[in-house]
């Protein structure tokens, strides 16, 4: 079941199309890449998502239902700027937004004080937003964000700003809402936290959906035969006509191997030729060069 | 609703607890005592200083001059080389030599002063005043003109208005001048108004869309009940303080009266100052000019203030955030967005001056109905008791302008918050009008 569907979204800015007939689907209950560069248009798409501006065509179903406006609460939005009223105390604000989001005034003040003791934060209670440190404010704002029980969680750019723990601290917080079933689309252009966390991903790119699939799927679809190996002793003389060397060390070698050549086979050769083989894996390309082969290519 | 409801909550609340604003209610009106205690104090004010002056008039044009309380005059005999020497022994502070007046027709007489410290301003007015009353009355006596004739002469003219149909009620002579009081007063207080919760509601527009709290809070209201949240909020706060301050200003004015004993009516500075009103009359004038406020339909007047109040905020309010929603971040480019506001503001102040000069011309008629300066221009005029007709007109424009307006700026409101970044011209905000949702 699809908790998030996109079929030929189209939105446009006066002279500008922000978002090209981007259809995408998203799984229940995974981790979700919305990728791509600056200004390719995720944050319009975002924005759709969550109800801020409607799309010109195009539908959005949400568990299935067309975009409505119960769905909103069912949702929650960290934007990638984000900010909260500095003068406001920490609890209040909380209370607040929490409210605004549908809580009843009995409910929030439970979730609030739930979430001030998971982060060991209680007592920031009554301190001032300003009074805050950045990575303090953030703690602050993703609490806002989940503290009405969202089915469906975005986050954009959400590690942005934070020093380790606080990225770790949010990460892990993630991989917990995962685990209660909430779907999570994670926003970003940085590739080499996507691969580590997410499980499905989609590269939008000038509007366009361009590449979709399991990260799993799109590794492999941009595989090159590429495969590293550690050894010991001495390389056959020939074995640089199984393919191109793209990197050479004492030990160690990449190799793209020839596309009528399989890695068995070349092992194989390898291990005939009496080269002692410590370890043997294929290289998949990062998703940071699939991202850039992608975008590079239009 | 309940979301708005929210929202008007955390507005108004915000800064009604705020320190500032509660300072800054509290203590206008204290600062407005202050000013009164020292006015009132000072224009009381005379110096303790006493001092003494021998007077040399040979000629005895002064027939004698009385005393004050901080002066005494002392009539000399001895030449002025004499008392120059013995002045001080004698204890006097100051000699002061009358010549000979050569020719009756001078309109100009110079007197000597001499004394060794400065003479004050106040003290050189009284003295000179003094010594014009003596020598007038020497002037009528050497002229032989008779005293009484002469006072005839001046005849202080009083207009009486009345009615020309007997079945209405009298008006008073003070009536033109107590709804101009009233008028200007309350026109300025929406002027003041309208400047400041307008402002107030601009610059928190600002802040949320420069602390970037406007994407998160969009993600769960919708902008209008944001921005409506925001402007009822502020004008709930304007409405509080300006209800304290109408209670705290006079209420602190009747207690210094009581405590101070500053006697309004009868103060001896308006005698000194030159206006030749007779205590007596200035206790008429007052009873008077307390009556005619007495007699103004306050029942009519203060409801249609409330709504001319509430009328030009939300008409001026919402003009105020749609700017703001545009300028964010670059303040640089405030005030060239801001000025097409104030500019009917201030155009309304001027021609409310003029109005309550003039409270049944057109130029007061129509601009009382003109909604971009009725708010200010009508309750000025609401003293005079403007035709009923004029009044509903007036209101009715103003309700379908303020809603057309509200519509207007919320549209800009809704795609400036989340616009960062490019150049705002007017052309730009208009284009937004068109924009989807």
């Amino acid at each position: 079941m699809n908790i998030l569907s996109l079929k030929n979204v189209v939105k446009k800015y006066q002279h500008h199309l922000a978002v090209d007939e981007v259809s995408f689907d998203m799984p229940e209950g995974c981790i979700f890449g919305l990728l791509g560069p600056n200004g390719a248009g995720k944050t319009s798409i975002i924005r759709i998502i969550t109800s801020i501006t409607r799309a010109d065509s195009g539908t959005v179903y949400l568990n299935g239902e067309p975009l409505n406006s119960k769905h909103p609460a069912q949702i929650g939005y960290m934007p990638e700027e984000r900010g909260l009223y500095k003068k406001m105390e920490v609890g209040e604000h909380i209370m607040y937004l929490a409210q605004l989001r549908g809580l009843a005034k009995a409910d929030a003040k439970r979730e609030v004080d739930y979430w001030l003791e998971k982060f060991e934060i209680k007592d920031w209670w009554n301190k001032k937003v300003e009074e805050l440190s950045k990575g303090m404010q953030q703690k602050i704002q993703f609490i806002s964000t989940v503290i009405h029980r969202p089915k469906l969680l975005i986050l954009d750019e959400p590690f942005s700003g934070l020093d380790p723990i606080n990225a770790n601290l949010i990460k892990d917080e993630i991989y917990e809402m995962k685990k209660k079933g909430v779907s999570i689309i994670f926003s970003t252009h940085r590739m080499e936290q996507v691969e580590k966390i997410c499980e499905h991903i989609v590269l939008i790119n000038q509007g366009k959906n361009v590449l979709e699939g399991t990260v799993k799927e799109v590794k492999n679809q941009y595989k090159e035969n590429k495969f590293e190996f550690k050894y010991e002793g001495t390389l056959p003389d020939n074995f640089n006509e199984h393919g191109n060397i793209v990197q050479e060390s004492p030990g160690e070698v990449v190799i793209q191997l020839n596309p009528d050549e399989s890695s068995n086979d070349f092992l194989k050769y390898l291990i005939n030729n009496n080269t002692r083989i410590n370890s043997f894996n294929e290289i998949l390309p990062t998703l940071n060069e699939v991202f850039i082969r992608k975008v590079k290519s239009i | 609703m309940n979301k708005l409801w929210l929202i008007i909550k955390r507005e108004y609340f915000t800064r009604v607890k705020n320190k500032m604003f509660i300072l800054t209610t509290l203590l206008t009106p204290l600062a407005f005592a202050l000013y009164l205690f020292v006015v009132m104090g000072i224009s009381d004010y005379q110096s303790d200083d006493l001092r003494r002056v021998a007077v040399l008039d040979k000629e005895n044009i002064l027939n004698g001059l009385s005393d004050e309380s901080n002066v005494n005059f002392k009539f000399e005999n001895a030449s002025l080389g004499e008392l120059k020497e013995t002045y001080k022994e004698k204890n006097y502070d100051a000699i002061m030599v009358i010549p000979p007046i050569k020719n009756i027709q001078d309109t100009r007489l110079t007197v000597f002063y001499y004394s060794d410290g400065a003479l004050g301003l106040d003290m050189r007015f009284m003295i000179e005043k003094k010594l014009q009353k003596s020598i007038r009355k020497y002037k009528i006596k050497a002229l032989s003109l008779d005293a009484k004739q002469l006072e005839a002469l001046d005849t202080k003219v009083s207009i009486n208005p009345e009615p020309i149909d007997d079945t209405k009620a009298d008006v008073s002579p003070m009536a033109a001048g107590v709804g101009a009081a009233i008028g200007g007063m309350m026109g300025f207080i929406m002027y003041i108004a309208v400047f400041i919760y307008g402002m107030m509601v601009m610059k928190s527009v600002m802040e949320e869309k420069t602390s970037r709290i406007v994407e998160v809070m969009i993600s769960s209201v919708k902008p209008f009940q944001l921005l409506m949240g925001k402007i009822i909020g502020v004008g709930a706060v304007g409405l509080t303080q300006l209800t304290i301050w109408a209670i705290l200003i006079p209420g602190i004015a009747f207690l210094m009266q009581i405590f101070f004993g500053f006697d309004m009516s009868g103060s001896e500075d308006l005698s000194t100052a030159g206006a030749e009103i007779d205590p007596d009359d200035m206790q008429a004038m007052v009873a008077q000019v307390t009556t005619e406020i007495k007699a103004l339909n306050w029942w009519a007047i203060f409801p249609l203030f409330l709504f001319y109040f509430l009328g030009g905020y939300f008409l001026y309010a919402s003009m105020f955030a749609a700017v703001g929603s545009a300028i964010g971040d670059d303040l640089g480019q405030g005030n060239s967005l801001t000025m097409p506001i104030t500019i009917p503001v201030i155009m309304a102040f001027v021609i409310m001056v003029v109005v309550i000069r003039a409270p049944y011309s057109s130029l007061a008629t129509w601009s009382s109905i003109f909604p971009l300066f009725s708010p200010i221009i009508m309750p000025a005029r609401l003293a005079f008791s403007p035709p009923w007709w004029e009044i509903l007109l007036s209101m009715v424009v103003l309700v379908a302008t303020c809603v057309f307006f509200v519509w207007l700026s919320a549209r800009i409101y809704r795609v400036g918050i989340l616009m960062y970044g490019k150049k705002i011209s007017f052309k730009e905000i208009g284009k937004w009008l068109f924009y989807k949702g």
